[in-house]
Parts: C-alpha cells; sequence; structure tokens
C-alpha cells in the first residue's frame, strides 16, 4: 500500500505531490493561505512575503517552500496574521490606493487580501508618490499607482507572451515598473488587450480600456464570497506541469 | 435598584469630506432610536453645537486639508476618550488628496485665474479663510486614532456594526460584506 506523503498546517493533514509547494498543496486541500504574489499558472516569484508561514518554526514563504514530509507548519496564527497586515498596510501606504475610483475595486486581490485580513487603516504614513498613467495605448492603459511590484506582468510578457513589454527598475523604494520602448509608453509597444500580461494583474494597473465599472457593485468576484473561501479556484498546479498545460 | 447606565456623550464632524459619511450614519434610520437610548449628541452637524465638549466617542470624516480641519481634529482629539476615522477620506486622505500630486499653487491658480469660467479672477485671500494645506492627509497622520470604519462611504449596517460592538464593549469588528474600502 502507498501512502502519499502529507504535512501538518495547523494541526490539519495535507497530501502533496513531489515538487509542490507548501502552497498548492494547501490550496489544493481547499486551505487558504494568504498570497499576493503567487499566480498558478506561474514559477512563484517569493516578492510580497504575504504568504509567509512558519515551517518548523522557521519563517518562509509558503508559495517557494517544498512541501516535506512530516513538516508542521503553522498559518493561521495571530502572529502570522499581524505581520501580514503589516506587509499588506506597507504596500497600501507606498503606492496611490484610491479604491473608491478605481476600476478594478471589488476584483483587486490586494483589497480582498485586505478585507480578509481585516486591514482598515493603512496606519502608516502615506507616500503619496507622483506616478503618472499611461494611457496612450488604444486598448490597454495603465494606471502605476497601484503596482505593487509582483512583476506578473513582466513574468506573462515574457513567458507566455513572448513581448518583454514590461519590467522593474530602481532598487529599494524607488523600485517601480516600466515600458519597454524608448519612449517609455505602452503605445510604442506590441502590446495587445489579448495578451496574458494584460489578464493577470492582481491590482488595478493593467485595464482594458471600455471595460471598466461592467459588473454591478455587489456582485463583482469578491462582494460574493471573501476570497479566502475562493481559494479552489485558484486550482493550483504542480510546478512540473506548468509549462505544457499552457 | 439599579439606574440606567449614562449616555454616552459622542461628537462628529466632517473635515475634508463630502458629509456622505454623516449621511450614511442618518441612513441607520429607525435604529437612531434605539441609538440615542445609549448615546447623546454634542458636537455635531446634527446639533449646530460649534465646540466640542468632553465627550466618550468622536467621529470625524474626511482628512485634513486646510489649517482649521487641524485645529477641530485636535479638539477632537483632546476632548474624546475614543477617536474614530469614519470614511476613505478620513482614513487614506480620499478623494481630496488626489491634488496631493500637484503643485498647490497651480491648483488655486487653475481653479480661480486661468480657468475660462473664472475670467480676470483673483485666488482668494480672505485672512478668515483658513490657509490650505500643501498636502492632504489622512487624520491618523496628525493625531492618533483608535478605531476606524472604512467605506466610502461606510454602510449604514457597518456603522451599526461599529455602535453596537462598541456599546457592548467589544473592539469593533467588520466581517465580509461589511468592511469596504469603496
Ligand atoms: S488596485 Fe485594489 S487596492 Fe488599489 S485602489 Fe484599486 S481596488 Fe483599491
Ligand atoms: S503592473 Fe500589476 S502585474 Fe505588473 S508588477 Fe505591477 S502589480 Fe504586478
Ligand atoms: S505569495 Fe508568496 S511571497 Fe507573495
Amino acid at each position: 500500500m502507498s501512502t502519499s506523503p502529507t504535512f501538518t498546517l495547523d494541526g490539519r493533514e495535507i497530501p502533496f505531490e513531489a515538487g509542490q509547494t507548501v502552497l498548492q498543496a494547501a490550496l489544493t486541500a481547499d486551505v487558504y493561505i494568504p498570497h499576493l504574489c503567487y499566480h498558478p499558472e506561474f514559477k512563484p516569484h517569493g516578492s510580497c512575503k504575504v504568504c509567509t508561514i512558519k515551517a518548523d518554526g522557521r519563517h518562509v514563504s509558503a508559495c517557494t517552500w517544498p512541501a516535506r514530509h512530516g513538516m508542521v507548519v503553522e498559518n493561521a496564527t495571530e502572529e502570522l496574521d499581524d505581520l501580514r497586515r503589516t506587509l499588506v498596510q506597507m504596500l497600501f501606504a507606498e503606492g496611490n490606493h484610491f479604491c473608491p475610483s478605481c476600476e478594478y475595486s471589488g476584483h483587486c486581490l490586494l483589497q480582498a487580501v485586505g478585507y480578509d485580513l481585516q486591514v482598515e487603516t493603512a496606519g502608516f504614513r502615506h507616500f503619496f508618490p507622483v506616478r503618472p498613467v499611461d494611457a496612450s495605448h488604444p486598448e490597454v492603459w495603465l494606471d502605476l499607482n497601484r503596482c505593487i511590484l509582483c512583476e506578473l506582468c513582466v513574468r506573462a510578457s515574457d513567458e507566455v507572451d513572448g513581448k518583454h513589454v514590461f519590467g522593474l527598475s530602481g532598487r529599494g523604494a524607488g523600485k517601480h515598473l516600466i515600458v519597454n520602448a524608448l519612449s517609455g509608453r505602452l503605445a510604442d509597444t506590441d502590446m495587445a488587450a489579448t495578451d496574458k500580461a494584460a489578464e493577470v494583474c492582481p491590482v488595478g494597473v493593467i485595464l482594458k480600456k471600455k471595460a471598466g465599472f461592467r459588473v454591478p457593485i455587489g456582485e463583482r468576484p469578491f462582494d460574493r464570497e471573501p476570497v479566502s473561501a475562493q481559494a479552489a479556484r485558484y486550482a493550483p498546479r504542480p510546478p512540473a506541469r506548468h509549462r505544457e498545460e499552457d | 435598584m439599579a439606574t440606567p447606565a449614562p449616555r454616552l456623550k459622542v461628537a462628529t464632524t466632517s473635515l475634508a469630506g463630502c458629509f456622505g459619511c454623516h449621511m450614511s450614519f442618518l441612513d441607520i434610520d429607525e435604529r437612531l432610536f434605539e441609538l440615542l437610548e445609549h448615546i447623546e449628541f454634542d458636537r455635531s452637524p446634527l446639533t449646530d453645537i460649534k465646540t466640542c465638549g468632553a465627550c466618550d466617542i468622536g467621529i470625524v470624516e474626511g482628512g485634513v486639508c486646510n489649517a482649521e480641519n487641524v485645529h477641530v481634529l485636535r479638539e477632537f482629539r483632546s476632548q474624546c476618550r475614543i477617536l474614530v476615522a469614519i470614511g476613505a477620506c478620513a482614513i487614506t486622505g480620499g478623494l481630496p488628496a488626489q491634488r496631493n500630486h500637484l503643485d498647490l499653487a497651480d491648483c488655486l491658480r487653475e481653479v480661480y485665474q486661468t480657468d475660462p469660467g473664472t475670467p480676470g479672477g483673483r485666488i482668494p485671500n480672505d485672512p478668515e479663510l483658513p490657509l490650505p494645506l500643501d498636502k492632504v492627509h489622512p487624520i491618523h497622520e496628525v493625531v492618533r486614532v483608535d478605531y476606524f470604519i472604512p467605506g466610502c462611504p461606510p454602510s449604514a449596517d457597518t456603522i451599526w456594526k461599529f455602535f453596537t460592538d462598541v456599546l457592548a464593549g467589544r473592539t469593533p469588528t467588520y466581517p465580509h460584506g461589511l468592511i469596504h474600502y469603496d
């Protein structure tokens, strides 16, 4: 008889396949671990740290940490949620997130994770950075005020679209998203609204024109259910099967 | 014989806000009668009392955009045991803070001088007018804030949840459907 390997997550036994990360295994078992920069179709990036768990007593990122048989993982603890809250608050404070006028409101993962963690205020002093909007492209526009630097668009444009439209530039607090054109304008790239890069942004940066506010308030994805209850929808796959399936 | 608990004193104000949060507060409708068994209003647009006495709860709508806002906010903080930021503007700066990436003098010139609707206009400089601040700030950047009621505006149900929690001696929490940033 072959038994599949397991680890425990907050005391619950979670089976996993070889090569899965803790986050992938947890989501497969329909257990939610808060996360922002993880996307099931892309190689984990491990930058936002919202998925931080304690694996055998060590703080690690669930989206990059390989599942191991017998591992003891803490997830939904007050200590970890406090840490996650602080990370989400910093993301709100360092960008310009004016949700009432954002057309991604109700669809936005940052907002949904904030709701779930009961983030009521950014707490910190807001940076109010100056980040102009790029509306030069006929089909897609960019509101860089809301970028959380997850690199999903960079990864999608490189790996799926093969266009290399986006990149991150600068270090530390000066890090920002750039468009790969001499002019720096989206209109001067070969970006198309049908690109994978146009659909992966977890927040309201890369938006299709003429599509905003189509879904009425009350019926938007995160109006209906909190993100934690929708975890299974992210149908995770083991990393080995990533690219073949796309 | 038990005497009824004294009613909590509540003050409210709108700084750089649109009064939407106050409207949403009134939207608790008939629950206001029940609420008034437990609270009484001090300074508030609802009473027209102009200065804030010693209060249990101070509720502040709107961010801080001028010198008078700072003054009123400090008065609330010093008079109120519990200070509450209500709505996106008080919590994040909100709509008024959308001017933060612009130069204030440019804004004033645009509105009062170069706009075609105000030919030959002057930038108002009456000493009675509060001086605008260079940037608009959420209120927690100026004073300590105890509780936050997010939303633009928060729904009547969210505001009701705040009061029922606080009156019961609980830290207010907003489950799914009641917590909103928009
Ligand atoms: S991107 Fe998300 S968090 Fe930011 S303003 Fe839009 S809805 Fe709000
Ligand atoms: S634009 Fe969106 S997808 Fe790209 S790095 Fe910023 S938040 Fe991530
Ligand atoms: S989801 Fe793991 S670090 Fe962002």
